[in-house]
């Protein structure tokens, strides 16, 4: 097998200020055969879209590419090539895919405008022709009806719709590479599996090569041939997909493997990242005692009965429409259990966890707390119960002011509930709570913006703390961390949980870390719960459509060839 | 032992830099910005020694010749010989005795007795003044630098007031929202309808002159485009998840407004309150330039171009150069540093 694009001892590094140079890239070598699928594998910041992006040399204006890198493609070096004839390559031989189809499309030009325009920069085809390959290619990537989706704006289509169309516009001048930039990390699990199964097609037919940037290696071991691991810069280890999943070399690569939660198994705490990269032995670090969970109690904590949100719209001078985002939702949570909200995008899953606190008002419903309904209570009367539930947001780099210092971001919700005698018993508070959650001793008096992602969620996780709740509501709480941050964090929640005996509403569209945690779960499709019951029962022996078409969904992993045959 | 606490603590306390330590930072490492800021603390040291009488105390004393020239120019040429009117009447003019039909002609020797007991010390006026003098013979330079402390006095009050309003109703209608923000856009789309100049003309009919007037109009007319702009921060971060989580925590509306979000919108609010200073010392020329600015004994950068204009027909020219160099100057290193602090402050580039 020949290789179509050689990376050779890829050095890039990016000028910060005057002074200061960050390297990115340090000496990456990696081969991209003819009609094979490769897979850059690696957490953020590991430099795997930046050597990808080198390949077409679609780096930002302060990146330095080291002299002696080079990327060979049909006998030049692309590294060495004038910006000039890079332009013809760019589209037309090798084309990307980018993570979010939203900001990728321009939002004012129709899709059909937007492929003929790469087709008449390449191809040099008469209009005509230019016409009807744009519904060829539409109807290749399976967008419905194409003939009349020419003329659909971006904000018409749907996410995966919109994915659709950036592969077309990618594969329109037949491409001999295509290189996807976490093409599905912004999409849900059944879109998600949709495009894979469509990359796969495309390359099956058109004889191409993918370059699949991911973090995500259970993706990665169904459509790879190849993998290629990445941190911090450096290729960790590299080799056929077989190699990698069956008998990884690195102390990283077995990291990764293992410490995303499983479907299969739920042991008592997930296997952390560290632990691999100091060299512990394996027996030591996989925990295989099953995690217990706590007995259902007879008194409920929180009963939501009916709860409904509706938004109108104004949809002409006098035509409202009403929007149901929840419809008629009741359950019950138990003290000390952990319930898992799983959905795609749109079904309401975060506006269940909203309405709990009123951060949104709910249009109907009643929502009991130990039998007293908060949504009836006064503002005052609801300050009372405001310390008792809890939310820790999806994303930490929003979620935290950053003109607080940690100090202060602890020290406020104290301040507000009269918690503490004074000031200095309220920072020695602050000050013991984030070392509980793992931050170091001078934590207090930095910024958020010193902090990392993983950093930051365990400071929300002690803002919360610093209230002492009985619920805590865990929004898409571990979805923007990097795979081995997440097992840090949620194994932090579940000794959190097993020390202040808090109650856990588990928000996500991950399925994996939410069967992980939670004990009971609700499945959310368009503001409805469509399934509720304990969460093992319910990925063993889904009952509703939904939600089996939910579960087939998720990525598997690697499966040896013969089995992924059958 | 105690040094290694000290190197910690120097450690912990040089990576805890706040936002505006890096904001400051930042621009130290911009030239312009630095030079800008120079030159904008050398006007401000200049006007604060104007303002305690240091400098430039005594502007209205008449020390030169009317419209002495600049000293670099040399003092204006004497009129040479006789004048030549003078010499025809001396030449055919007969002495005509007019004491017979004067009635006054007895008094004028006692008149010219009494007027040699008068000792009139005229002060000796300079030829010449370092950059001219007025119609009046005042020192251009110190005019200057008291006009300069009256506009930029105009202009960074008038500036606060604004950005006051501006900031206040802003965040309330940006985030309030409802009816209180669509009231407060009523109020707003009425001060914008209402063309700028015909405002502040209104205000200065209905107040008066004076500094405090000048002030107060710019302020209650210029307030619109910081008001837009705090707003459309506010509906902006409302929504962020800081604040929603700190409504979570049970922060009240009050602190989520203004220890919260006013913060993060404080480098909109900043460069806004700069540009206005640049906005309203031009504003205050115009104002003093008809007539409607300050009071007639006071001086500003706009009385003095006002003047300047009858000057210039003579040829004058010092006391408009004078004015107009050290306006721009100003103005030009204010703009220049509101663009240096604007790039400092900007947190997307953090």
């Amino acid at each position: 097998m020949t290789n179509l694009v050689s990376v050779r001892d890829l050095k890039v590094s990016f000028r910060l200020g005057k002074h200061r140079i960050a390297e990115a890239v340090r000496g990456v070598s990696f081969d991209l055969p003819e009609n094979a699928t490769v897979a850059l594998v690696g957490e953020s910041g590991s430099g795997k879209s930046v050597s990808a992006m080198s390949i077409v040399r679609l780096l930002p204006e302060n990146a330095i590419v080291g002299p002696e890198s080079r990327v060979e493609f049909g006998g030049r070096n692309l590294l060495a090539e004038p910006i000039d004839s890079l332009r013809t390559i760019r589209g037309k031989d090798i084309s990307v895919v980018f993570q979010e189809p939203m900001s990728s499309l321009n939002p004012v030009f129709t899709v059909g405008w937007q492929i003929a325009e790469v087709l008449q920069l390449h191809m040099g085809l008469s209009r005509k022709q230019v016409g009807d390959r744009v519904v060829e290619l539409l109807t290749e990537v399976g967008i419905p009806e194409p003939k009349s989706r020419v003329d659909a704006y971006p904000h018409e289509l749907s996410g995966g719709q919109q994915q659709r169309v950036m592969i077309a516009m990618a594969i329109a001048c037949e491409p001999k590479l295509l290189i996807a930039d976490e093409p599905t990390t912004a999409l849900d699990v059944t879109v998600q599996r949709q495009i894979l199964e469509l990359i796969k097609r495309l390359q099956d037919r058109h004889r191409m090569s993918v370059l699949f940037i991911s973090h995500d290696l259970g993706l990665v071991g169904e459509i790879a041939d190849h993998v290629v691991v990445m941190r911090d810069g450096v290729v960790r280890e590299k080799g056929r997909v077989a190699e990698i999943f069956e008998a990884p070399k690195d102390a990283y690569t077995k990291a990764l493997l293992l410490c995303r939660p499983r479907l299969d198994v739920k042991p008592k705490r997930l296997p952390v990242i560290d632990d691999f990269m100091q060299g512990k032995p394996e027996s030591q670090i996989v925990v295989t005692e099953p995690r217990i969970a706590r007995a259902a109690a007879a008194a409920p904590l929180i009963e939501a009965k009916g709860l409904r949100k509706e938004y109108r719209l104004k949809t002409g001078l006098f035509a409202r429409k009403t929007v149901e985002a929840v419809k008629d939702a009741s359950f019950t949570l138990y003290p000390g259990r952990t319930l898992g909200v799983v959905g795609e995008s749109g079904s309401g899953k975060t506006t269940v966890g909203m309405l709990l606190m009123r951060l949104v008002e709910a249009t109907a419903g009643q929502v009991l707390y130990q039998g007293k309904d908060l949504l009836t209570l006064s503002d005052t009367e609801m300050m009372a119960y405001r310390r008792k539930i809890q939310i820790i947001f999806q994303n930490p780099y929003a979620s935290l002011n950053p003109r607080f210092t940690v100090g202060q971001i602890l020290t406020e919700p104290m301040k507000i509930h009269g918690i503490g005698d004074n000031d200095a018993d309220r920072f020695e508070r602050a000050a013991a709570l984030s070392r509980r959650v793992g931050l170091a001793a001078d934590s207090v008096y930095k910024y958020p913006h010193e902090f990392s992602g993983g950093q930051r969620q365990r400071i929300a996780i002690a803002r919360c703390l610093t209230m002492k709740p009985d619920v805590v509501i865990c929004d898409e709480s571990v979805s923007a961390l990097d795979v081995s941050v997440q097992a840090t964090v949620l194994n932090l929640l579940l000794d959190l949980q097993d020390e202040f005996g808090m109650t856990y509403i588990f928000i996500s569209h991950d399925l994996a870390v939410v069967k992980y945690m939670a004990d009971d779960m609700l499945v959310m499709s368009e503001g409805a719960i469509v399934e509720r019951g304990e969460s093992d029962a319910i990925y063993a022996d889904p009952q509703h459509e939904y939600t089996r078409k939910l579960l087939s969904a998720i990525p598997r992993g690697y499966a040896p060839r013969a089995q992924r045959a059958a | 032992m105690t040094t290694v606490v000290e190197a910690y603590q120097a450690a912990s306390s040089e990576r805890s830099a706040g936002v505006w330590v890096t904001a400051w930072r930042r621009l130290t490492n911009d030239k312009v910005g630095m030079a800008s800021l120079a030159v904008v603390a050398g006007f401000l040291v200049m006007i604060l020694a104007a303002a305690v009488g240091l400098l430039a105390g005594d502007w209205q004393k008449e020390v030169g010749v009317p419209d002495a020239p600049p000293s670099f120019i040399g003092p204006r040429a004497q009129a040479t010989g006789t004048d030549p009117i003078a010499s025809v009447i001396a030449k055919d003019a007969k002495p005509v005795d007019l004491s017979d039909i004067d009635p006054l002609a007895p008094k004028y020797k006692e008149w010219a007795e009494r007027a040699a007991k008068i000792q009139i010390t005229d002060p000796p006026r300079a030829e010449t003044l370092p950059f001219g003098g007025d119609r009046l013979g005042r020192d251009i330079v110190a005019k200057v630098i008291k006009g300069a402390e009256i506009s930029i006095f105009v202009g960074v009050f008038a500036a606060v007031l604004a950005t006051l309003i501006g900031t206040m109703l802003g965040a309330l209608s940006g985030y309030a929202g409802g009816r209180i923000g669509d009231f407060l856009e009523w109020v707003y789309n009425v001060f914008t309808s209402i063309p700028g100049i015909l405002l502040i003309f209104a205000f200065a009919a209905v107040l008066g002159r004076g500094i405090s007037t000048v002030i107060l109009i710019l302020g209650l007319a210029g307030w619109t485009g910081i008001y837009r702009l705090v707003r459309a921060e506010y509906m902006k971060h409302r929504t962020r998840e800081y604040v929603r989580a700190a409504e979570a925590i049970g922060a009240s509306h009050l602190s989520r407004m203004f220890i919260h979000i006013l913060p993060n919108v404080s480098h909109v609010v900043l460069v806004q309150l700069s540009l206005h200073v640049v906005f309203f010392i031009k504003a205050e020329v115009i104002l003093s330039f008809l007539g409607l600015g300050v009071r007639v004994d006071q001086v500003s950068w706009g009385t003095m171009l006002s003047e300047a204009q009858a000057e210039l027909v003579l040829g004058h020219w010092w006391q408009l150069v004078a004015t107009t160099v050290s306006m721009a100057l100003f103005v030009t290193a204010f703009s220049l540093l509101t663009d240096a602090l604007r790039d400092a402050l900007d947190p997307k580039l953090r």
